[in-house]
């Protein structure tokens, strides 16, 4: 394989300056006490009860993210050109949102083929001239990006749907502090714990114009059975905010309120983590039993503000993510800072003969999957599973993209009682609302745990990290 | 033809419920060939409506109504006059290019022997035109009319199996086939003034439009495996059912529903002015 960039020795093997600190920390450690940090932490964990839930393993509905004790660390000018690039990022996203609910001047310019939008599933017809509030579709959004060398960064995937995760950056920070303050003093980390604070400053700068001037804001949960619910209580009880789920919540006269024992209250932002599909029963699937009968009234009264907007799934959908530079371009004439990662388009021919021709090199990716599953590594995979594929892809072009296989860069982590390095990823949390950008310094930093494995999501065996920031 | 709808439904519940919530499709827009007279809607408990139009262009009413109710009747009356288009839909309300009724939904998924009993229905057919009666002719020889079998969630596919269906079944058949052969196509739902006199029916009708790109959209009725007459009152358009459905609504609390619906379409004579 082609040799990665690793976060503490570059791609030369020299120690990089900012790792310089916990290189001499872990040379003065002994393994032993590393392994004994390692199982404290697994216990503050185990009593803070952060499990997420694996869909289809039904032997374990709770499990533990396995954390590494090991920081990864980002230099103060790195992250200042990321925090403009995701800026930058997540304007253009919004911009697109409102156009393609709008005017749709992309589509008219043939910059973006229509039937990739229209016949697209994440696109809510039901959202088609619907103002939003502030012209604000992402408040909150979960960019992955991973690098590739010194000064390469790829946007990996845009979440802007109801992305998950800012849970464990808040507490893997709070145990690494418990842990290792002599590591922190060794160093001037960027506080995360504002998130909350920052968070809830912008839903309340969303809410509508008719809300009040203290606007209500609350958390809308699926409940327990979904894997983020621990992050939803979380999360509420941080900003403090409601917890809610649809049945807390109705609808009356265009105005959602919220059950209390006062009587009904009226809600004016609703910070939701249940998908679009769920949402209304009187919009959506007629079956679902999390949403609120009604809600999407509301909404279109402009009575109540959604966070995120429902239908921005045809901003993160693997098809629109191959455009995303031309749409930095057109919405913003700038160029953009944070690149993509090369992306062939199955839907196109050459690119599809391309495809086919360079299978085992490649990573192919179902454009409306997502977690990692339904994805072809190239490189890993045998003979019978490039088989497999191909006859997938050739089945139903459309429905794939293809990536090279990229060189993740690695960050020392603690495995088996040594340190070796291990390819990792980020996902800083990007919160738009009507008066500014908010980016807390850092992110989710996931790693992929087996040895030469670039898959690190936590559905299949990847664990976190904390993300420091440095502020000089 | 000058139309006259009266659609009553009600609600009647054994333990009252304590709250509704519906949404209601139930109000035509004009068009060429459609233009409505006087329309009204009445809800029996005291609640306002609140009108909207939906991303495709219908109109919309949302009421709720705290119970204890126990009889809740929703009545909608008006007179449409229409003239014969040839089953052409021009005038009406366009939000979205036609590409976008080329979507499947969990409705109207063309399964495996749709798309052959499509592909068949057509085969040697040139023009959309011809394909649309070809696959016209088939869906209505091929899914019998029965309002036994099937509900309001049935889907095309298990429709097509059962061979049987109601006008909904027969129009989400037809979209499913005609988008598996690159047509664009859409569920309607309406009225039908019956031609054999019968008055009262039991619901209101189904039908679907498909995109003739030298004509525009053109309205086919698989259930009587004719386009759309004068006889027929375009109120609301979508996906499939789901997206026109007459009401969509919730309620809590409530046991014991029985539903009553009384749809009467009747021709109205102009009264002589002097």
């Amino acid at each position: 394989m082609t040799v990665c960039f690793d976060e503490m020795k570059g791609e030369d093997g020299n120690l990089r300056a900012t790792y310089e600190g916990l290189d001499a920390w872990l040379r003065d450690l002994s393994p032993d006490v590393l392994d004994q940090r390692c199982q404290e932490a697994e216990f503050l964990f185990r009593r803070i009860g952060i499990t997420f839930n694996v869909y289809g393993e039904a032997d374990a509905t709770e499990r533990l993210i396995p954390f590494d004790v090991i920081p990864r660390i980002i230099a103060a000018d790195e992250w200042k050109r990321l925090e403009r690039g995701l800026t930058q990022r997540v304007k253009a996203i919004n911009l697109y949102l409102k156009d393609i609910y709008g005017r749709r001047e992309i589509l008219r310019k043939g910059l973006i083929p229509e039937d990739l939008v229209f016949q697209n599933q994440v696109f809510r017809p039901e959202m088609n001239g619907q103002k939003v509030p502030h012209d604000i579709y992402i408040h909150i959004a979960g960019i992955d990006i991973v690098r590739v060398a010194a000064d390469t960064f790829y946007v990996l995937e845009d979440n802007v749907r109801t992305p998950s995760g800012v849970s464990y950056m808040l507490e893997n920070r709070e145990i690494m502090m418990r842990l290792f303050p002599d590591l922190f003093s060794r160093y001037r980390v960027a506080p995360v714990e504002n998130y909350p604070d920052e968070l809830l400053a912008t839903l309340r700068s969303v809410a509508p114009d008719t809300a009040a001037a203290e606007p209500n804001v609350v958390l809308l949960s699926p409940g327990i059975y979904n894997s983020a619910y621990f992050e939803h209580s979380f999360l509420a009880d941080k900003l403090g905010i409601e917890l809610v789920e649809g049945r807390d919540l109705m609808v009356k006269g265009g105005v959602v309120s919220m059950r209390t024992t006062e009587g009904p209250k009226r809600v004016d932002v609703i910070y939701r983590r249940v998908d679009d599909d769920f949402l209304d029963p009187l919009s959506f699937r007629p079956d679902s039993t999390l949403g609120v009968p009604g809600l999407m009234s509301a909404y279109h009264a402009g009575n109540v503000t959604l966070a995120n907007a429902v239908g921005t799934g045809i901003a993160d959908d693997k098809a629109i993510y191959s455009y995303m530079p031309e749409i930095v371009k057109f919405y913003l004439g700038e160029e953009p800072i944070l690149q993509n990662v090369p992306t062939w388009r199955c839907r196109e021919p050459d690119h599809l003969a391309y495809v086919l021709e360079h299978l085992p090199e490649l990573v192919v990716k179902e454009v409306h999957g997502s977690g990692g599953y339904g994805m072809l590594i190239g490189p890993m995979a045998d003979k019978g599973k490039l088989a497999a594929f191909r006859t997938r892809i050739e089945a139903d072009p459309k429905n794939y993209i293809a990536q090279p296989t990229l060189a993740l860069s690695t960050c020392p982590t603690w495995v088996d009682r040594g340190v070796a390095p291990r390819h990792i990823d980020l996902r800083p949390f990007v919160l738009t609302g009507s008066d500014t950008v908010r980016i807390v310094p850092g992110g989710l930093t996931r790693v992929a745990l087996q040895r030469g494995s670039l898959v690190v999501n936590s559905s299949q065996g990847g664990g976190t990290k904390d993300t420091w920031v440095l502020d000089v | 033809m000058r139309i006259r709808v009266s659609h009553r439904t009600v609600y009647r519940y054994d333990k009252p419920l304590s709250r509704v919530i519906q949404t209601l499709r139930l109000t035509p827009r004009p068009h060429d060939g459609q233009h409505v007279v006087r329309w009204r809607i009445d809800v029996s408990e005291d609640c306002r409506l609140e009108a909207q139009d939906d991303a495709f262009g219908n109109v919309t009413h949302a009421f709720s109504a705290d119970g204890p109710v126990s009889h809740l009747e929703v009545l909608v009356e008006g007179e449409v006059e229409t003239q014969d288009t040839d089953g052409i839909v021009r005038g009406a309300i366009e939000r979205f290019p036609p590409s976008l009724y080329l979507r499947e939904t969990p409705l109207t998924v063309a399964d495996p022997p749709i798309r052959q009993f499509a592909r068949d229905a057509v085969a040697g057919r040139e023009g959309e035109i011809a394909v649309l009666h070809a696959l016209l002719g088939a869906v209505h020889e091929a899914v019998v009319f029965d309002t036994d079998p099937t509900h309001v969630t049935t889907t095309a596919s298990e429709a097509f199996g059962l061979r049987r269906g109601v006008c909904q079944d027969l129009a989400h058949v037809f979209i499913a086939g005609a988008r598996s052969l690159g047509i664009p196509s859409r569920y309607v739902g309406g009225y039908l003034h019956r031609s054999d006199g019968v008055v009262a029916q039991e619901a209101g009708h189904a039908w679907v439009e498909s995109w003739v790109p030298e004509l525009g959209w053109v309205a086919f009725d698989p259930a009587h495996s004719i386009s759309a007459t004068e006889a027929y009152v375009r109120v609301a358009i979508g996906l499939d059912y789901l997206g026109a459905a007459p009401v969509r609504g919730t309620r809590f609390g409530g046991i014991g529903e029985t539903l009553e619906v009384e749809v009467q379409v009747d021709q109205a004579f102009h009264q002589v002015q002097s």
